[in-house]
């Protein structure tokens, strides 16, 4: 479980993040929706601990990413809106590596990358080194690295930026088995209809602020709007950005 | 401690298997230094002992009017070259380079010769040019000893005792030591082994730092529990091995090189056997973490690769700045200046060549100064990377 207590984030003039609270459950998948620059990387940023929030609390499964870092880190995966691999790393190096930080054994390394190679269809790449690999090979190769340590909770900034209509639908096929698993997923997009798509719950954040948070069916109700479009317009107030 | 071995082994592993990583760390960095270095040497080597050993060679204009001027150079040796040319001509060949030297022996010549007053000679040659420089000096040199025997002779025939004209005798004693001489040539040698150690680690400063940012892998890597200091610390450390082996490399190639180059030929011998180059080794060592974290500082606060090349490049200039004080100056090993890294790495190095003995306690100032801004440089780099401004 990932819960953000007023959290708050200045950069110089601009106010990043104002008093975010929200709350992701294991086994749903939450969304945060929003626009370009809205604040979602601000804020996931301060979710992992890359980030010190200006005021506010972040708490992974109760533990707070401020005081024991690594401890909650232990129980998080992230991927990251820049998540690059080593290319001269071949794609089961490059996913022990991690895993090796993670203070994970040999042993553990490999039984964990043989399930996650099975798991997210790598088999057939995972000796060869990265440099040539596909958008769709680097973002399961990514995500394999981000779930190395067997996290409860993940969490993915913008993951279907530069994939194609494949790719997207293996993340999502990805995502939603992560979620049988009974973890919890909390990912940002500024494509409304992928998070329309995949969400149990909607956060949209707008200027730094959480302006809903409720289930994709509470917000389509309670704005009385006809479609699900109109629902997130109506709520964003602002529809510049959204997609 | 794992994570720090974790890094460490990955950066590694990863540096070995770029090419441009490796040309830099293992061949070029180390071998430019030796190759160019014996060149050099070899070439000043041949010039000098060139000189000293073919015959002069001058063209002399108007010989008819100094037969016995002529006679003696003949004698002396020298390699005439006979031509008619008149001053303006003369002048105007030795400009075109037609002759090196051209000596005129202006009509009035004799007439004044045989008065025993000053007979005008006139020795034509470009300064600007050093090889005919070497060789007007030559010339000079025995047209002297010629004026010399005539003002002897003269004497004599006046009965007067030709010593009275020689009122002192300067005799000239070199004192330095074959390996002493040699050292001038080989003082250049210890840039290039700083140089070699440097470039070993360059680009893996560069590619586990500005590399890491621009593929990015950063943020993944930031986001793991993992102390940041573990992690620069890892990567230094992968710089560090790279160095070392770029270092042992380079030596390994100065002590090959040194076995071709005929320092002998002129007296001078290069202390430069497998023991020295040992003691280089064991006396650059220290500089290497300083290297290594100096460039991975530097190369942190950059954003991109070439951007981080570029400021590097200037790093790679650094440990030449105490070096060319110390030549300008001619600085001696003294102990206050084992405190400053690269110059006290110099002067040691240089005092093994002239097979001087170095002083333990410089040793260990030396390495002691280097090791501390080395610290120094880590604690400022790990604080660098926990800052948030790492992202990016």
């Amino acid at each position: 479980m990932i819960e953000a207590t007023g959290l708050s984030k200045r950069f110089g003039s601009i106010e990043a993040a104002k008093d975010v609270s929200f709350v992701a459950r294991d086994g749903e998948i939450t969304g945060m929706l929003g626009a370009n620059g809205a604040g979602k990387s601000t804020c996931l940023r301060m979710l992992y601990g890359v980030l010190t929030p200006d005021g506010g609390k972040a708490c992974i499964d109760g533990i707070d990413i401020r005081g024991e870092t690594s401890k909650a880190r232990a129980h998080l995966g992230v991927l990251p809106h820049a998540a690059g691999l080593y290319n001269n790393l071949t794609a089961r190096e490059n996913i022990q590596y991690f895993g090796s930080l993670h203070g994970m054994s040999a042993q553990q390394l490999n039984s964990r990358t043989a399930e996650l190679s099975q798991a997210l269809g790598m088999e057939a790449f995972m000796e060869r080194r990265a440099k040539g690999f596909s958008q769709g090979q680097r973002i399961k190769v990514a995500l394999a690295r981000a779930l190395v340590h067997d996290p409860g909770n993940v969490v993915l900034d913008e993951p279907t930026n530069g994939l194609d209509v494949m790719a997207i639908r293996n993340l999502r096929d990805m995502l939603l088995a992560l979620k049988q698993e009974g973890r919890c997923v909390l990912f940002s997009s500024h494509v409304m209809q992928e998070v329309a798509a995949l969400c149990d719950r909607v956060v949209i954040i707008g200027h730094g602020r959480v302006l809903a948070d409720a289930t994709v069916q509470e917000i389509r109700e309670r704005s009385g709007a006809a479609t699900l479009e109109e629902a997130f317009l109506q709520v964003l107030g602002d529809p510049e950005g959204v997609s | 401690m794992r994570p720090l071995f974790v890094v460490f082994a990955k950066e590694f592993l990863e540096n070995l298997r770029d090419r441009r990583t490796l040309l830099s760390a293992l061949l070029f960095g180390p071998l430019f230094g030796p190759i160019l270095f014996g060149l050099m040497v070899s070439r000043m080597l041949e010039q000098s002992v060139v000189e000293s050993e073919v015959p002069l060679k001058l063209t002399i204009s108007g010989s008819h009017y100094a037969p016995g001027l002529t006679q003696y150079l003949k004698a002396r040796g020298v390699k005439l070259t006979f031509s008619e040319l008149s001053e303006n001509e003369a002048r105007a060949a030795v400009r075109a380079g037609v002759y090196q030297v051209v000596l005129l022996v202006p009509e009035e010549y004799p007439q004044l010769f045989a008065a025993s007053k000053p007979a005008p000679l006139l020795l034509f040659a470009d300064s600007a040019d050093s090889q005919t420089r070497k060789i007007a000096d030559r010339a000079r040199g025995v047209l002297a000893a010629y004026g010399s025997t005539i003002a002897q002779l003269r004497l004599e025939l006046r009965g007067v005792n030709p010593l009275l004209s020689l009122p002192v005798a300067v005799n000239e004693v070199d004192v330095a030591t074959p390996t002493g001489r040699a050292v001038v040539v080989l003082g250049f040698m210890t840039y290039f082994v700083l140089f070699a150690l440097l470039m070993g680690g360059l680009y893996l400063a560069i590619d586990s730092t500005a590399g890491e940012r621009e593929r990015g892998s950063l943020e993944a890597l930031l986001s793991l529990p993992v102390a940041r200091s573990a992690l620069v610390g890892g990567k230094i450390l992968a710089t560090c091995a790279y160095m070392c082996i770029s270092l042992a490399l380079s030596l390994t190639a100065f002590v090959y090189v040194f076995r071709f180059v005929p320092l002998e030929r002129i007296g001078m011998s290069a202390n430069l056997g497998l023991k020295t180059a040992l003691i280089f080794f064991a006396i650059c060592l220290p500089f290497v973490p300083l290297g290594a974290t100096l460039m991975t500082f530097v190369a942190s606060f950059t954003r991109s690769y070439r951007e981080a090349q570029t400021y590097l490049t200037t790093v790679l200039l650094v440990p030449t700045l105490p070096i060319a004080f110390a030549s300008i100056y001619s600085l001696k090993p003294t102990s206050s200046l084992m405190f400053i890294p690269s110059l006290s790495q110099h002067l040691l190095m240089t005092s093994v060549l002239k097979d001087e003995s170095i002083r333990l306690p410089d040793v260990l100032v030396s390495a002691a100064a280097s090791l501390a801004l080395a610290l120094l440089l880590f604690v400022l780099t790990a604080r660098h990377w926990r800052r948030e401004t790492m992202l990016g």
